[in-house]
């Protein structure tokens, strides 16, 4: 059973990265913004992150740097695309141009040094009850962060009056303009969100997944992170599934590596993102359905008339 | 502080010419910010960046090869943009053409005549547009975002890439190194003037296939298809386009370009299929295109300049010791100085101080 329980653990540790950039992306595209730079934010996060530990020695204050790195890079994508009014689409895409090339850049001292990692919840005779003591109460902080963060964006959006504006934003930007909404303040507030949470997906990466800096090591999490809104269409509770069935296969075809089986170790590794796209299949067949949830405003640029 | 943007009667054609020149200017200034912060001579490292390159014909040499894969691919995918298509997975296209024209050097060494190279070629524009078919078809069968599809077949690609190289494919005679036999001269894309440099026919083909899509853009009924059915999806209907057929159309023809531009690399500069064989010529073409403002012969010259990213990033490293990082960073900063520089072709930009309710009474 310790063997059950350790797979689940490390699934759990594997998917929350991509819960906590798909939660932000999440909210970034209810509010009617496709910000495709979640790869780049995530990998600045993550670089940023594991600097800010390796050189205080404390790897909370590296969380708090992958937060504020992916929001101040979120910014960047702000200026353009909301104030700017640019192709989201293109805009998306160099900001995720622009924080791997940055992150390589700051993260080149750093290849190879032993990091600082997150420690995991520890408390007396809880964490150390059978079967379910680590699961439940032995992870890493940030996993209960991801949880607790799915929750409340679940709450905010569906539960309090400014989750239902930034809905309608999404939805309608137009009609939001002419009721008095200050549209673009409550989409530089969101593409922020998204951003701190992608930099908090990175942050989990370099201090908890494998505590290092590798270059490139988000490996398109970022990307799979956009796809699991998609497959989420668009509400919270569905993203958890998602991210966990990734993390899942992460998992699966890490162990398969292991055990070798004689299936090529390239073919294994390609299996996220083959899945990637089959789940994308399936969920976008029923057209009806996609229609209805995606954010009607979803991409569009906004200018406000005065 | 907020940005105001007020919409222009009509387009400027002022800064349609102007903004490419702007952004390159921001791009610059940028770099002598990001030299300064590194603690090098701005002025002497953005001499080596931008104009060293460029003293000796050799490095001219050096700089087609490393255009002429860019402007290939970006030609494609000014095109496929244009439809509103985002086919960015050209570099799993490109990886898969290299694979498909290798073929014919790796599984029939002997076949070696006049047939070989235009076969490769033919394969490589077939692999593909093979590739760049997954997208559309995943498309237009099952509304499947073609953004996230495409994106996510680049990974798969670099991975069978390096399953072949060191697998199947590997030279029995290479000592376990991971990359095929070397092909042989009759499978080699020809330098164009082998005496004074080793540019090789990739950046003539490259040419050749911008002006022939210049052509087709302007000329033809099917360049009118695209910029109809790309600017409004409703009209194209109405004049009896069909969006689905434009989606095959735009995705094979970019997916095919950037395979051409994978056997050309593999062909012409490497020699051998490797277990890598670009250095994000698929990714960096896609600035390409958005700098020759999604105009075919525009992408000419945006090659250049991005081929001159790549060559001085390595010129700055050798003689300064600045990671060649900065390249990519270059590159991303030059495609947001770019989008933000149209944006002033239909706008105006006004910055507002203070209050906006006093600002405008």
């Amino acid at each position: 059973m310790d063997i059950f329980q350790s797979v689940l653990l490390t699934i759990a540790t594997a998917s929350t990265p991509l819960l906590l950039a798909a939660i932000g992306e999440l909210v970034v595209e209810r509010s009617g913004v496709l910000n495709l730079g979640v790869e780049g934010m995530m990998v600045i996060g993550a670089v940023c992150a594991f600097a800010a530990a390796y050189l205080s020695g404390n790897p909370w204050i590296g969380v708090i740097a992958g937060i504020v790195a992916g929001a101040v890079l979120s910014l960047l994508f702000g200026v353009l695309a909301l104030s700017l009014a640019t192709n989201q689409v293109a805009t998306g895409l160099s900001l995720t141009l622009l924080g791997i090339g940055l992150s390589g850049m700051i993260g080149e001292n750093f290849v190879g040094r032993a990091g600082a990692r997150l420690p995991n919840l520890d408390i007396p005779v809880l964490t150390d009850l059978p079967l379910v003591g680590r699961l439940v109460f032995g992870q890493d902080p940030l996993f209960y962060v991801s949880i607790a963060l799915t929750a409340a964006v679940m709450w905010f959006l569906f539960r309090t009056r400014t989750g239902l504006t930034l809905r309608a934003i999404g939805d309608n930007h137009k009609s939001a303009h002419a009721l008095g909404i200050n549209v673009l303040k409550y989409r530089y507030l969101a593409v922020m969100f998204g951003g701190a949470c992608a930099g908090l997906a990175g942050a989990h990466l370099s201090l908890v997944y494998t505590p290092q800096w590798v270059e490139n090591m988000t490996a398109g999490r970022g990307w799979i992170a956009l796809a699991l809104v998609v497959f989420a269409s668009w509400r919270p509770w569905r993203v958890i599934g998602g991210a966990y069935l990734f993390g899942a296969v992460t998992i699966g075809q890490l162990h398969a590596q292991a055990l070798g089986f004689g299936i090529p170790s390239q073919l294994l590794s390609s299996l996220p993102y083959l899945a990637t796209i089959v789940v994308l299949v399936l969920i976008s067949r029923d057209r009806r359905l996609t229609v209805m949830n995606t954010p009607a405003s979803l991409a569009q640029p906004f200018v406000p008339d005065r | 502080m907020r940005i105001e943007l007020i919409k222009r009667p009509q387009q400027s054609a002022l800064f349609s010419a102007v903004s490419p020149l702007l952004a390159l200017g921001l791009t610059v200034l940028a770099g002598f910010v990001i030299f300064s912060l590194l603690g090098k001579p701005p002025l002497e490292a953005l001499y080596i960046y931008f104009v060293e390159p460029l003293s000796e014909t050799w490095q001219l040499h050096e700089l087609a090869i490393k255009a002429a894969p860019l402007i290939m691919i970006a030609v494609g995918l000014s095109v496929c943009y244009r439809s509103n298509n985002w086919n960015i997975g050209a570099e799993g296209q490109f990886i898969l053409g290299g694979i498909a024209g290798s073929l014919i050097p790796i599984l029939m060494p002997g076949f070696q005549n006049f047939l070989t190279l235009p076969l490769m070629l033919l394969f490589g524009f077939i692999g593909g547009a093979a590739m760049g078919a997954v997208p559309a078809l995943l498309k237009t069968r099952f509304n499947t975002n073609e953004i996230l599809t495409s994106l996510m077949l680049v990974y798969v690609a670099q991975l069978f890439l390096d399953w072949l190289a060191r697998g199947v494919f590997r030279d029995p005679n290479g000592n376990n190194f991971p990359g095929s036999i070397r092909f042989p001269s009759a499978a080699r894309l020809p330098e164009i003037i082998p005496s004074q440099g080793s540019a090789h026919l990739g950046i003539v083909l490259a040419v050749i296939a911008a002006a022939i899509v210049w052509v087709m853009m302007k000329y033809l009924l099917r360049g009118f298809e695209v910029k109809v059915l790309g600017g409004s999806p409703r009209a194209g209907r109405f004049a009896g386009f069909s969006s689905s057929r434009m989606v095959f159309f735009a995705f094979i023809l970019s997916g095919g370009l950037a395979g051409l531009a994978g056997i050309c690399e593999v062909s012409g500069a490497i020699g051998q299929l490797r277990e890598t064989i670009s250095p994000g010529y698929g990714f960096a073409a896609i600035i390409v295109a958005f700098l020759g403002r999604l105009n075919p012969l525009g992408a000419i010259a945006a090659g250049f300049v991005l081929a001159l990213t790549y060559l001085g990033g390595e010129g700055a490293q050798m003689s300064l010791g600045i990671s060649d990082k900065v390249a990519r960073v270059y590159q991303g900063l030059l495609l947001f100085f770019v989008l933000g520089c149209d944006t002033l072709i239909h706008y105006r930009i006004r910055l507002v101080f203070g209050d906006p309710v006093k600002a405008q009474g």
